[in-house]
């Protein structure tokens, strides 16, 4: 059973007259309880398989199967309630929204679930227990200006779980935290995936990857090797 | 959906609290919009209001027909040079005439001169009105307590008696009871039967600039009237002479129902021009189609005042245009999160129309709050005008007497008016906003700083 899989996906970009071709064919499986890490420099197309693993871009050729249906040539609109319902996201700035709340934060992508449903009490009982899941059953009525950059990640994720998602895509969720931060927020990620959820992440710091089950590493549009180890082999030397 | 709505709004509310003063600037565009669009509406329906309680003091069911002094042309100067007297006007069997009319009911010849009355040594010139018993009614005269109207035994023993309006009753007899004084109208003797209570004037009619006043009127029976004074209006001034032949100055009808009121006045019309038929001797005034005319009159100049209100409300809407433009600029990261977390490009749209709409909508609100103060301010603007700018000056002209005797109207269907409108102007100014957020593009508008 895969959560997703990509065949020959290629994205190609027009700017001017120049053509970059960010994705030149990339074919993976990710199987359902996946820990995945995607590693790569800048420029090496790991932004754009995660746009795409996101749904918040299309292919332009090749087919992207996520949880069984092919998402490669949704409609905008279509494409929005897949990212609604089968996916959640954690970022590397949190991107929280300021003049809400902790609880209306986690709340949010319930306003955009398919037909608009009354947000109800079980909802809001839900979306407690998975605060206090994170750590944060005592900061709902705080503002996220209020909050650590810890605790405000803890928002993102706890966001990112009340549609209860097919996929978890993390775009270097520990970049802007201290170490021991990163590493509460990388044991949430770990518990997570214990229970079967299927995590992507984009990282560059191989301490981080090496935590993870599976690691890729992406160059020049293509995956270019798998394993920790091939990191190390084709990329600039580890720290310790 | 009834708690969803509220929600959205709230989430709308805090928002634009984020920014309060400039959320309360951009509001303040649409409160100015909507008062001035109340405010005007009001003067404009004060001051026609006045005009059109002067039409109705006429009395809505009633036809006048009057006689007018034909236009003088060259044929007709002729003859009246030669005989030395103008005849014009109705006649009695005009009045025969019309009261033939199935769907009148009450009918008043009458004939006025205005000649000089005089008690003791006070005296007035008063209009001397010859009329019969129905003229009180038709008219919505009341009597003072004591005294009586004119009856039909008055008419027809030719009585020498007289019932004097208000106005002429203060004058003439400040200090007595006029109850059975006896006033002298050119030289003959009348005695006071009654008095009548205070009216207001009506509008000006046919043949007449000046508005009817009838608290100046002293009414005598029409028959004793045709008896000692002739049927020649003499008029002696300085070396010259003129004299007017009129049988009848006025006929008021009393038509039963308003429905009736315009269908008989085009009979009346056809009746008194087959005994008129070459000169326009005569004018038939329907207060029913003064009031009409008088209503269309209000509504262009509604229009016109509305019209320059509104433009403040379309600035005001500019203003909200352009904050909503910079705000979606600013909260472009926030509309990629959303994006990001399954919000559609309706959903964005919804939700900074939501804003729009809250923002230009809480304006009306204040906006309207703000109108319905406009009798207060217009009552202080008043004051300022009397106190500053009338003070210096002797004596009070005509329209500065309109101005302070106007008494602005909120008309209350310019209510729900007022804030429709302040909400289109939040929907079209901020549809524009809205898209321009719902195009952005989600992964752009995620990186965006």
């Amino acid at each position: 059973m895969y959560a997703a899989q990509l065949t020959e996906l290629m994205k190609t970009y027009y700017m001017g007259d120049n053509v970059v071709r960010a994705l030149r064919g990339v074919t993976l499986d990710i199987p359902t309880g996946d820990f995945l890490a995607i590693m790569g420099s800048s420029g090496s197309g790991k932004s754009t398989l995660l746009n795409l693993l996101g749904c918040l871009d299309r292919p332009s050729s090749g087919k992207y199967m996520l949880g069984g249906v092919d998402v490669s040539t949704m409609s905008d609109d279509k494409l929005s309630g897949i990212r609604n319902k089968m996916i959640g996201f954690i970022f590397q700035s949190f991107n929280l929204i300021t003049q809400y709340t902790v609880l209306e934060n986690i709340l949010l992508p319930l306003q955009y679930r398919q037909g608009a449903p009354t947000i109800t009490s079980y909802d809001e009982k839900r979306c407690i227990e998975i605060a206090s899941r994170v750590g944060l059953a005592q900061r709902l009525d705080h503002r996220p200006f209020q909050l650590s950059g810890g605790q405000q990640q803890r928002v993102a994720i706890a966001r990112a779980l009340i549609n209860d998602p097919e996929i978890i895509m993390a775009d270097e969720p520990t970049g802007n935290l201290d170490s021991v931060t990163a590493t509460e927020i990388m044991q949430i990620l770990k518990d997570l995936n214990a229970e079967g959820r299927t995590i992507i992440m984009v990282t560059h710091e191989p301490d981080v990857a090496i935590q993870t089950k599976r690691q890729i590493y992406m160059k020049d549009g293509l995956v270019a090797g798998e394993g920790i180890f091939a990191y190390e082999s084709t990329a600039q030397p580890v720290p310790h | 959906m009834n708690t969803q709505f509220f929600r959205t709004v709230r989430l709308a509310i805090k928002s634009l609290l984020l920014h309060k003063l400039r959320s309360g600037l951009t509001m303040l565009g649409i409160v100015f919009g909507v008062f001035s669009v109340i405010a005007m509406l009001a003067i404009g329906e004060g001051a026609s209001s006045q005009a059109q309680r002067q039409v109705l003091e006429l009395g809505a069911t009633n036809i006048i027909v009057r006689s007018v002094k034909p236009p003088d042309d060259g044929e007709n100067t002729a003859s009246s040079s030669n005989s030395r007297v103008l005849r014009y006007g109705l006649l009695e069997k005009d009045y025969r005439l019309l009261t033939a009319i199935p769907t009148i009911t009450q009918t008043t010849p009458m004939r006025e001169i205005v000649k000089q009355a005089r008690y003791q040594h006070r005296q007035l010139n008063v209009r001397i009105v010859g009329c019969t018993p129905e003229y009180l009614t038709i008219n919505h005269l009341n009597m003072a307590p004591g005294g009586r109207f004119l009856t039909g035994h008055d008419l027809d023993s030719l009585e020498n008696v007289c019932v004097v309006g208000s106005q002429a009753a203060a004058v003439l007899f400040p200090y007595e009871d006029p109850l059975g004084k006896i006033v002298q109208l050119e030289n003959q003797a009348y005695q006071v039967i009654g008095v009548t209570n205070e009216r207001t004037a009506s509008a000006a009619i046919g043949g007449s600039m000046s508005g009817q006043d009838y608290n100046k009127d002293v009414y005598i029976p029409l028959t004793t009237m045709k008896v000692r004074f002739g049927i020649l209006n003499v008029q002696r001034s300085a070396g010259s002479f003129s004299a007017e032949q009129i049988e009848l100055s006025q006929v008021t009808l009393q038509v039963a129902s308003k429905e009736d009121v315009i269908s008989t006045a085009e009979v009346v019309r056809e009746s008194v021009e087959r005994n008129h038929p070459r000169s326009k001797d005569y004018a038939v005034v329907v207060p029913l189609e003064l009031l009409k005319q008088a209503d269309q009159i209000r509504y262009i100049f509604n229009f016109v005042l509305g019209s320059i209100a509104a433009i403040s409300l379309i600035v005001g809407g500019i203003g909200i245009m352009n904050i909503m433009l910079a705000t979606v600029t600013e909260r472009t990261r926030e509309i990629g999160i959303r994006r990001a977390l399954g919000a559609k490009r309706s959903d964005i749209i919804n939700q900074f129309l939501t804003e729009t709409i809250v923002l230009s909508g809480t304006g009306g609100l204040v906006g309207i709050f703000l109108g319905l103060m406009t009798p207060v301010a217009f009552t202080g603007l008043k004051f300022a005008v009397n106190q500053f700018v009338l003070s210096g000056s002797s004596g009070t002209s005509d329209i500065s007497r309109i101005f302070l005797e106007m008494q602005p109207q909120v008309a209350i269907w310019s209510l729900p008016i007022a804030f429709g409108i302040s909400v289109a102007i939040g929907v079209i100014f901020g549809v524009y906003p809205a898209r321009s957020a719902a195009r952005l593009d989600p992964i752009e508008a995620l990186r965006h700083e």
